[in-house]
């Protein structure tokens, strides 16, 4: 849809308009480099695979994906721009998937620009580049889950601050649902069912599998499942809550 | 054609907007007046399709806001409250983005933006970001991107909040303009404006509406309407003259103001009484320094409307 494309376009420029789009980039690709290199160990192991740098993407866009997150929505309403654009002849749900792609978009060229330890791991050894590649996509929706959520919660809240706390707590349980931090809360009174569903849910299991170099259509299904599950979330609040 | 049909907004148990209907027909410039709180943004927004109503429905060219919104919203120009932007953008970016969502393409978007920047004399901030341009410009900019894809239908909210008189006057010629073959509704708290534009006035107070007709009518209420002013050069004739202006046939009563050297002969209903005033200055030969026919106080029917339903 034409609404979808010029609606992310504006989006996308207008991460580049302020300094957030170089903070952003500057501090994920500082942040990437030492987690990989030094809590990783990537040297040391000796190994000539991504295994230290992908292992801490989760953690790392558990609290850099809902600050991209939480502008989406929240600005809109505290500078009362959500007037014009839910007045502008374009569906609901186009604007949610417009500025939805705008940010994946957006964290996918962050991402891409992490390509010197791709370069240097095959300057380095003779890597499978094929695993590389499954874990850059499984990488990708993870953060499109994670953006998702953060849409959603940003579109409920007019404090960008408010939505990403909340964002990083409700990312950090999807995250960790097949843990015992989490299952714990459900195991002793819940139905063995419902903790199975929860412990399904998890954000980590599913990337670490994608991240071995083995893409299941299940994980990729899990993936795409909860970002449209989030975004017509977004839609139904934004229907609900648009003028409050 | 703007319908609406007794739309009605709570927010809990506060009845913002109660039942309001009317229909606007194309070369009608609607002029929504009442006091802040009274509903107006509320029953803009309801016809724009921002606010759903509690119950009721609007409806824009025969399109209902709630069943059809993108066949509504297409027809519509909208200045929300406060003209609301994308700071971030300069407004050439910003009315190239609305014209792209509006569906302009090719020569068309690019004539349509000529127009519109050219109207609102854009020219010189056009690639300065909105939000560190002056309030006026930045209502223009909102007014620009209500009127690029010049729609049959204009909501107006507060147009020349923020403007210094001349760009007041500029944005009232343009709403003349383009008043003969469209639609369009303006929400205001100036008064003059109503009488520079409208061609009918709606007031609202406590969400309903209290009168409806052309700025005229509404003129005609005002105690003001045909009563006639004389200022004097001394002090002196003052009482003399108030008691002289009461004796005429058509002057129901006079009011005397010492400080302005003034005396002001209201009139029996709508009778005309300025010749009759004149004629007896003429032959009383009083110094006059002022005599003023006044046509009424817009200002004076609208607090009283207001505080009557208020009270």
């Amino acid at each position: 849809m034409g609404g979808i494309r010029i609606i992310a376009g504006r989006e996308l420029a207008a991460y580049f308009a302020t300094p957030l789009a170089y903070v952003f980039i500057v501090i994920f690709l500082a942040l990437m480099g030492v987690f990989t290199f030094y809590l990783g160990g990537f040297y040391e192991r000796g190994q000539a695979d991504l295994v230290p740098f992908f292992n801490f993407h989760p953690w790392l866009y558990l609290f850099l994906v809902p600050a991209i997150a939480m502008r989406l929505w929240a600005e809109e309403r505290k500078s009362g721009s959500i007037e014009l654009l839910m007045t502008l002849p374009v569906t609901t749900a186009a604007a949610v998937i417009g500025k939805f792609l705008a940010a994946w978009i957006f964290t996918a060229l962050a991402l891409a620009l992490t390509f010197p330890v791709w370069l240097t791991v095959n300057y380095l050894g003779d890597p499978d580049n094929g695993v590389i590649l499954a874990a850059y996509l499984g990488s990708l929706l993870m953060a499109g889950g994670f953006l998702a959520i953060g849409s959603c919660i940003s579109a409920a809240n007019r404090n960008q601050v408010v939505a990403f706390i909340i964002t990083v707590v409700v990312c950090f349980l999807f995250l960790l649902a097949g843990f015992p931090v989490v299952l714990d809360f459900f195991s002793g009174w819940a139905p063995q069912a419902l903790i199975d569903t929860v412990s399904g849910l998890s954000f980590l299991t599913h990337f670490n599998a994608i991240s071995k170099g083995v893409i299941d259509l299940r994980d990729v299904f899990y993936f795409a499942s909860v970002i449209i599950a989030w975004l017509y979330a977004t839609t139904v609040v934004l229907e609900m809550k648009k003028a409050d | 054609m703007i319908r609406a049909e007794s739309l009605t907004k709570l927010y809990g148990a506060l009845r913002a907007v109660d039942g309001i209907s009317f229909t606007v027909q194309p070369g009608e410039v609607l002029g929504f007046l009442g006091p802040n709180g009274a509903g107006k943004t509320t029953t803009m927004r309801m016809i724009a399709g921002f606010v759903p109503p509690t119950s009721g429905r609007a409806e824009i060219c025969g399109f209902p806001v709630d069943d059809q919104p993108i066949e509504a919203r297409r027809r519509l120009g909208y200045l929300p409250e406060g003209a609301p932007c994308y700071g971030e953008m300069t407004p050439r970016q910003f009315l190239g983005f609305i014209a792209r969502v509006r569906g302009l393409d090719g020569e068309r978007r690019r004539s349509r933006l000529d127009d519109v920047i050219a109207r609102l004399h854009l020219g010189r901030v056009l690639d300065q970001r909105i939000e560190t341009l002056s309030k006026g410009f930045r209502r223009r900019v909102g007014l620009a991107q209500a009127i690029v894809h010049d729609p049959p239908v204009l909501i107006l909210d507060e147009p020349t909040d923020g403007l210094d008189p001349n760009q007041k006057h500029e944005v009232r010629e343009l709403i003349n303009a383009m008043a003969k073959d469209k639609i369009i509704v303006i929400s205001t708290h100036i008064l003059e404006e109503v009488e520079a534009v409208c061609t009918r006035a709606i007031i609202i107070t406590a969400g309903r509406i209290v009168t409806d007709e052309t700025p005229a009518a509404l003129i005609r209420r005002s105690r003001h309407h045909n009563a006639v002013t004389l200022r004097f050069e001394q002090a002196a004739l003052l009482r003399e003259a108030a008691a002289e202006l009461r004796s005429l046939a058509d002057v129901e009563h006079v009011e005397l103001d010492e400080a302005a050297r003034a005396v002001t002969a209201f009139p029996r209903g709508s009778a005309l009484i300025v010749t009759a005033v004149a004629d007896l200055a003429g032959a009383k030969g009083w110094p006059l320094s002022q005599l003023h026919l006044e046509s009424g106080r817009l200002d004076e029917v609208f607090r009283s409307i207001t505080e009557q339903e208020a009270a």
